[in-house]
């Protein structure tokens, strides 16, 4: 019973792009790779986390968000703030005017830590931040929506101005936020310098594993009743609804869990990066985050990881030597994906690729039969 | 924060407060009103809108130079010439995308977003390319620069006024357009009910491409507009992109007149607040009151009455 539920959460071809993901990510890249590019792929993957919430989102449940930013903010500058907090010991700090506060507070002539920085002096208390904070907020703005049946382009338009006011609101008030700069000079974890090469290592292994563990979870949703359901409710709703189903608990359920992923991809972003910056929030950026998705074929969760390496690797490529091809690039991407590719990388996989490898699996299978 | 203030100077805030709200509400209504023919009646999702304002900017400051160059002596008149032109260029370039692109996503109202921003981005870096990532000023003739002061205290920029004798215009021009006309009358009954629509000979293909490309020449005369009151930049359009989306949708999607009194209600909150708190904090506040009130009431402040 067990084993035959197990083996429905893995259809084979599932299990083997986990297994190639896998190599590629905690083999193949490490080797390749110096420790500089191999910070920036670490860098490319934290955007997957996104890209994987807003396949589970858009893909299946037809929930389009384009203030996916807002949550991987919120991951990022909970991380942010802790680290910050924890560079700015008051002998670390000695030469402002009030030791002890981060130094942009400083330059901003604020004289005591705002409340809402106090808590994030404990770690235990940051860590269920990034996963409870993007929770709380995607519920607010879910119920807010899915209870009064605004759906689709409302719903993308919403959170895209949702996005704007977090940008502004962080801009603005640079003594309480860092501003435009965005939380900077980022130093140690818990006393352990994460600027090094070696932790930066450390740093690629963990967010590499988390975002396996991240592709687990949300296999295991695609593959379970709500899966199915969130599907259903995309093609026809009403009838998902007169099946005597709540359609819309189910759609905020799948818009925090969207949320909770892409904050901890935030989070990931400043402790391998150094920094969270008003800039990962806006439209720009939230905007991009869909791209990546819809590259990688917004109904398949490995693609998602696939295109937000691929897009964000072409981005770097591109913009350090032809600044100005960057943006044709990226816009014809968009359109193109839009009319020749609807379903991105992850179609083209299995229209050329699949059948291919299907043949070759099914004739193993044969042989080790007949041994 | 108001004791700071006597009545007289109070009333006097409130007035130029009130008549710079004027300007802005000008404003988000030229931009609003091509988008509230794209995305309200049509529904489709154009984030490349504000790239087809700043086309519309740029033709008229080609325009003003082409007349300092060539023609000064008829430079006094040339904005409205200017006006005509932006009109065309951005109604022909709509064609072209509506052609190209739009057509095959009607059904896929999230894809048009998607292709369309793409759209944008590929403007922008051909305007950089074309203009330089500098933003340019255009020249306005004498008589449409300086202030009329009204009272003492109380001074009308003549800018201002032009701009919004243009918005009245146009607002009343598009809708006279839409409510009488026959190429009017089509473009409505095929948003209504499209099949119909064709089945007592009207040419939808013709008239969705019309009606985009009409959206997209307002547009244009919106940019040109701009320029009377600012400099234009290759990114500028994305600035305003948010602000006129939440415009059209805090009317009602399908109705002008809800447009309108969204315009005019954002445009106020947002200059009167403006004065007395940081420019950014009133354009959060403005922007969160927007949203709850369309959480409370999610088809905006007038919604049409259709059968579904």
């Amino acid at each position: 019973m067990l084993q035959s539920k197990f083996k429905s959460l893995t259809p084979r071809n599932d299990v083997l792009s986990f297994v190639v993901l896998a190599v590629l990510l905690l083999v193949l890249l490490p080797l390749l790779f110096d420790i500089f590019r191999l910070n920036l792929i670490g860098k490319y993957l934290t955007f997957a986390f996104v890209a994987i919430g807003l396949v589970l989102s858009w893909g299946l449940g037809g929930i389009l968000s384009l203030g996916q930013g807002i949550f991987f903010g919120i991951g990022g500058y909970a991380m942010a703030m802790f680290l910050k907090l924890e560079a700015s010991t008051p002998e670390n700090t000695a030469i402002q005017s009030t030791p002890g506060i981060p130094d942009f507070m400083d330059w901003n002539q604020l004289t005591a830590l705002p409340w809402f920085w106090e808590p994030f002096h404990s770690f235990g208390f940051t860590l269920v931040a990034i996963i409870v904070l993007p929770a709380i907020f995607a519920y607010i703005i879910g119920a807010a929506m899915f209870k009064r049946r605004v759906g689709g382009v409302y719903f993308a338009i919403i959170t895209q101005a949702i996005a704007a006011i977090l940008t502004i609101l962080i801009i603005g008030q640079q003594g309480y936020t860092g501003g435009v700069n965005g939380i900077t000079d980022l130093r140690t974890l818990l006393g352990w310098d994460i600027r090094t090469d070696s932790a930066k290592y450390i740093l690629y292994f963990v967010n590499a594993i988390l975002l396996l563990a991240v592709l687990v979870a949300a296999q295991y949703i695609r593959k379970s009743k709500l899966g199915r359901l969130l599907v259903a409710m995309r093609d026809s709703e009403d009838r998902v609804r007169f099946s005597g189903y709540d359609v819309d608990n189910y759609k905020i359920f799948i818009f925090c869990i969207a949320g909770i992923f892409s904050s901890i991809g935030g989070a990931m972003f400043t402790l391998q990066v150094g920094f969270m910056s008003p800039s990962l929030i806006g439209i720009v950026p939230s905007i991009e985050m869909v791209i990546f998705a819809a590259v990688g074929g917004n109904l398949s969760i490995f693609g998602a990881v696939y295109g937000a390496l691929i897009v964000n690797w072409a981005k770097t490529i591109l913009s350090e030597s032809y600044p100005e091809v960057w943006l044709f690039a990226m816009g014809a991407l968009f359109i193109a994906v839009v009319l020749a590719f609807p379903k991105g990388l992850a179609g083209l996989y299995e229209t050329y690729l699949q059948p291919k490898v299907d043949k070759l699996l099914d004739k193993k299978l044969k042989k080790d039969k007949a041994e | 924060m108001f004791a700071d203030y006597t009545w007289a100077e109070l009333g006097s805030i409130f007035a130029m407060q009130g008549f710079s709200g004027l300007i802005l509400f000008a404003v988000l209504l030229l931009m609003a009103l091509g988008l509230a023919i794209i995305f309200g009646q049509m529904g489709v999702i154009n984030m490349a809108h504000g790239e087809f304002m700043i086309l519309g900017a740029y033709i008229t400051y080609l325009t003003s130079n082409l007349f300092a160059d060539f023609l000064p002596s008829l430079f006094d008149i040339y904005f409205f010439i200017a006006m005509i032109f932006a009109f065309i260029g951005t109604f022909l370039l709509g064609m072209l995308v509506e052609w190209s692109l739009i057509r095959h996503l009607y059904k896929r109202p999230l894809d048009t977003l998607l292709a369309t921003w793409g759209l944008s981005l590929i403007l922008q870096q051909l305007y950089r390319t074309v203009f330089g990532p500098r933003e340019v000023g255009v020249s306005l003739p004498d008589w449409m620069m300086g202030s009329y002061a009204l009272t003492d205290t109380i001074e009308i920029p003549i800018n201002g006024i032009i701009v919004m004798v243009i918005t009245f215009v146009i607002t009343v021009g598009v809708f006279l357009f839409l409510q009488k006309s026959r190429k009017g009358k089509q473009a409505r009954a095929v948003v209504q009910n499209r099949a119909m629509a064709g089945a007592v000979g009207i040419n939808t293909a013709k008239v969705d491409r019309f009606t985009f490309a009409l959206g997209c020449g307002i547009a244009g005369i919106a940019g040109a507009t701009f320029t009377m009151i600012g400099s234009t930049g290759p990114t500028s359009g994305q600035l305003y992109i948010v602000d006129t989306f939440l415009v059209v949708v805090f009317g009602g999607a399908a109705s002008l007149l809800g447009t309108i009194a969204s315009a005019f209600s954002i445009a106020q909150a947002q200059s009167i607040m403006e004065f007395f708190l940081s420019g950014s904090m009133a354009k959060v506040l403005t922007l969160l009151a927007v949203i709850v009130i369309l959480m409370l009431r999610p088809q905006g402040l007038f919604s049409l009455k259709v059968r579904k």
